[in-house]
């Protein structure tokens, strides 16, 4: 019983650290706005520029970067289960490649415009690669090996970011228009892009819920699991279907974010223990807190100019990378 | 018919086997790479013929001929060759001293590195015309200290009792992550055109170059190839793994060094001037040793060969497949290296 107050207390401060994270993103930034400000920008709108950006630009910002986060963070957490590789996250699955490549291409290939259709292409990028690196993983001799995944997703992803390259190359007026969402953004960013997606990232999460005692299962290891009767393809396809909806509507809101969906979830497990249950929610929590704060930072960092989220988050989670390669894969 | 012809000279103590089958096939390929570097100078936006190419080659040739071939077409074919050669040794020598066939500069970091240290360098030397501001010789050195830098980074984090091959491709991923973030970074703070630039250039692309580059690099990678070339006996060596190798009286850790570095610099020049043209350095060596077997001194000609025409080739298609548009060849060479990586990837036992 104390285990299960100490995760919900857990749980109530992620959500409080979440809630804090939103006001900070909010309220902090190039055009310092005040707490007080911020809250009369939502009560009595005046229409002064200081409730504009707060309305339209900040708000959007917070609640982008909140979903994304945590999104990422469940989708990695589910993935570190499902493949037993304790680097597995969509970025290194070159899901975010897949949608970046996607996205590259509807731009300069069919002059697709408008962020509405952009996200339901990256959608179908980031469902490709994934499909493509789990199929060319499992495939051969011993089946899905961590170390086969791991380098089968590095070469997808070297593919199509060099053929994302090639086309930026051609066309680079299109470069502006999407350098900054490669590199993983949530600035400028409408809020009707996230609501276009907000189904999908919120179906996902909840299919995370359903899920987790089954991954409780899953991660026994797959004799087990098949021992306990449980229907091992059909879980693993479900999750990868989760993953892929968490993933692609993510990147198709904020572009590749990379590294939150490794690191998060060992932060979480540390914390929280490996009881999938727990774990899945203070996971997207955790990831949520993660890049609000790496959202905020960025802004500060080489002002008045601003880091991408993306780039931040790299400059994080590699530390912690190899930290884990070296921890954990060579004694396999 | 014997396999080997031992070679002694009478004087002095040097003394060499010969691999003669191998030999063959080196020179078969030398002249398939005479080829393609002829139908190279021959196609394109301006079509000439065979003959003319020829004699062009040969002095004659009309004007017009000469300017395409000599001024046009002749310096980015060579630097073509010369860093599709210094990738593929790069990834040779890789694959020997890491003893995985999926090592190449690519996958473990190097051209990463060289790569965020070349947008550097255009972004902090640059001003406002988009004009350097320091000479472009320097540009060579700064590829190689990012190459440099990530293969240190590399090598030190992933030592832990010595360094185990498949913890250095792990971590290889992960310092060419966090480079990219660094390129992607000095992009985004730089003015666009600089950014289109360097997107360019991160691509891979041998497009404009002139005399002045090739007078450059040139000495620099022909040099270093020579010293590959004799070292190649040490590689056979490191190759046969750690504990035999300390066996044969060989400072492997030393040893070892010297030849990351020795590749840090075929890189860093390549990436310099070709840009980071991508899984050269990683198919060639394996196609070379499917023909030639796994000897340094074959093995690391036969690389050299196979790289040198796989890039010219892919900047010939890049330039003439979609005219008037130019396709930068790094996209050819990941169109075929990739899928070969995972083919590689599959049919491997081990991992």
């Amino acid at each position: 019983m104390e285990n299960v107050t100490k995760n919900l207390l857990l749980l109530l401060g992620g959500m409080l650290a979440v809630a804090l994270c939103m006001l900070l993103s909010i309220v902090y930034g190039y055009t310092d706005t005040s707490w007080r400000e911020a809250y009369q920008a939502f009560v009595q709108f005046n229409g002064s520029t200081d409730h504009l950006v707060i309305q339209n630009v900040r708000l959007p910002r917070a609640l982008i970067a909140g979903a994304a986060g945590a999104s990422l963070a469940m989708a990695g957490a589910i993935m570190q289960t499902v493949t037993k590789n304790p680097l597995a996250a969509p970025g290194i699955l070159g899901i975010n490649a897949g949608a970046g490549f996607f996205v590259v291409a509807a731009i300069t290939i069919f002059g697709l415009n408008g962020t509405q259709a952009l996200s339901w292409v990256a959608f179908a990028g980031a469902g490709l690669a994934a499909v493509l690196v789990f199929c060319i993983s499992a495939a051969g001799r011993e089946g899905m090996t961590p170390m086969k995944l791991t380098l089968a997703g590095a070469a997808i992803a070297a593919m199509f970011s060099s053929f994302t390259q090639g086309l930026l190359v051609l066309e680079d007026s299109a470069l502006e228009q999407v350098l900054f969402w490669l590199a993983g953004s949530v600035q400028g960013r409408k809020l009707e892009v996230l609501q276009a997606v907000f189904p999908y990232l919120a179906a996902g999460w909840v299919f995370t819920l359903l899920l987790a005692k089954k991954l409780n299962v899953l991660a026994m290891g797959d004799d087990v699991a098949r021992g306990l009767g449980l229907n091992l393809v059909l879980v693993k396809s479900l999750s990868v279907m989760v993953v892929v909806l968490l993933a692609g509507g993510t990147v198709a809101v904020a572009g590749p974010i990379g590294f939150v969906g490794i690191m998060v979830p060992h932060i979480a497990r540390s914390w929280i223990g490996i009881d999938h249950r727990w774990l899945l929610p203070f996971s997207g929590l955790l990831g949520a807190v993660f890049l609000l704060a790496a959202d905020i930072s960025a802004r500060y960092i080489i002002m008045p100019q601003e880091v991408p989220v993306g780039v931040m988050t790299a400059v994080i989670g590699v530390p912690f990378f190899i930290y884990i390669a070296r921890k954990g894969f060579g004694a396999q | 018919m014997k396999r080997y012809q031992v070679t002694r000279l009478s004087q002095g103590r040097i003394s060499f086997l010969l691999d003669l089958a191998a030999i063959k096939k080196i020179l078969l390929l030398f002249f398939l790479l005479l080829a393609v570097f002829t139908v190279s100078a021959a196609l394109g936006d301006i079509r000439l013929s065979f003959m003319s190419v020829l004699q062009t080659f040969t002095g004659g040739g009309t004007q017009l001929d000469q300017l395409v071939v000599f001024s046009f077409r002749m310096p980015r074919m060579i630097v073509a060759m010369l860093a599709g050669m210094s990738l593929a040794m790069a990834g040779a020598i890789l694959q020997g001293l890491v003893r995985n066939p999926l090592a190449s500069p690519d996958i473990i970091g190097l051209t990463a590195g060289a790569s965020a240290a070349v947008v550097s360098f255009l972004a902090l030397f640059s001003n406002e015309s988009n004009a350097l501001t320091v000479s472009i010789q320097w540009l060579p050195l700064a590829a190689f200290l990012g190459a440099a830098l990530a293969a240190l980074l590399v090598y030190v984090l992933s030592w832990k009792n010595g360094v185990s091959p498949v913890r250095m491709v792990l971590i290889g991923i992960g310092v060419s992550a966090l480079m990219q973030a660094a390129t992607t970074m000095m992009m985004i703070v730089g003015p666009i055109h600089q950014a289109s630039q360097a997107n360019i250039w991160i691509t891979g692309t041998v497009h404009g170059v002139n005399w002045k580059e090739v007078s450059i690099m040139a000495p620099y990678t022909v040099s270093l190839m020579i010293i590959t070339f004799l070292a190649a006996r040490h590689l056979n060596i490191q190759e046969l793994g750690e504990e035999l190798a300390v066996n044969a009286g060989v400072k492997v850790e030393r040893q070892r060094f010297w030849l990351i570095l020795l590749a840090t610099g075929l890189v860093g020049g390549a990436v310099a001037f070709a840009g980071g043209i991508g899984f050269v350095g990683l198919i060639a060596p394996h196609m070379a040793r499917r023909l030639v077997g796994s000897s340094f001194g074959p093995l690391l000609a036969a690389s050299a060969l196979l790289g040198a025409i796989l890039v010219i080739l892919a900047d010939l298609v890049g330039r003439t497949l979609f005219l008037p548009l130019e396709v930068p060849a790094g996209v050819f060479t990941a169109g075929i290296g990739a899928p070969y990586f995972i083919y590689l990837l599959l049919r491997s036992k081990r991992l």
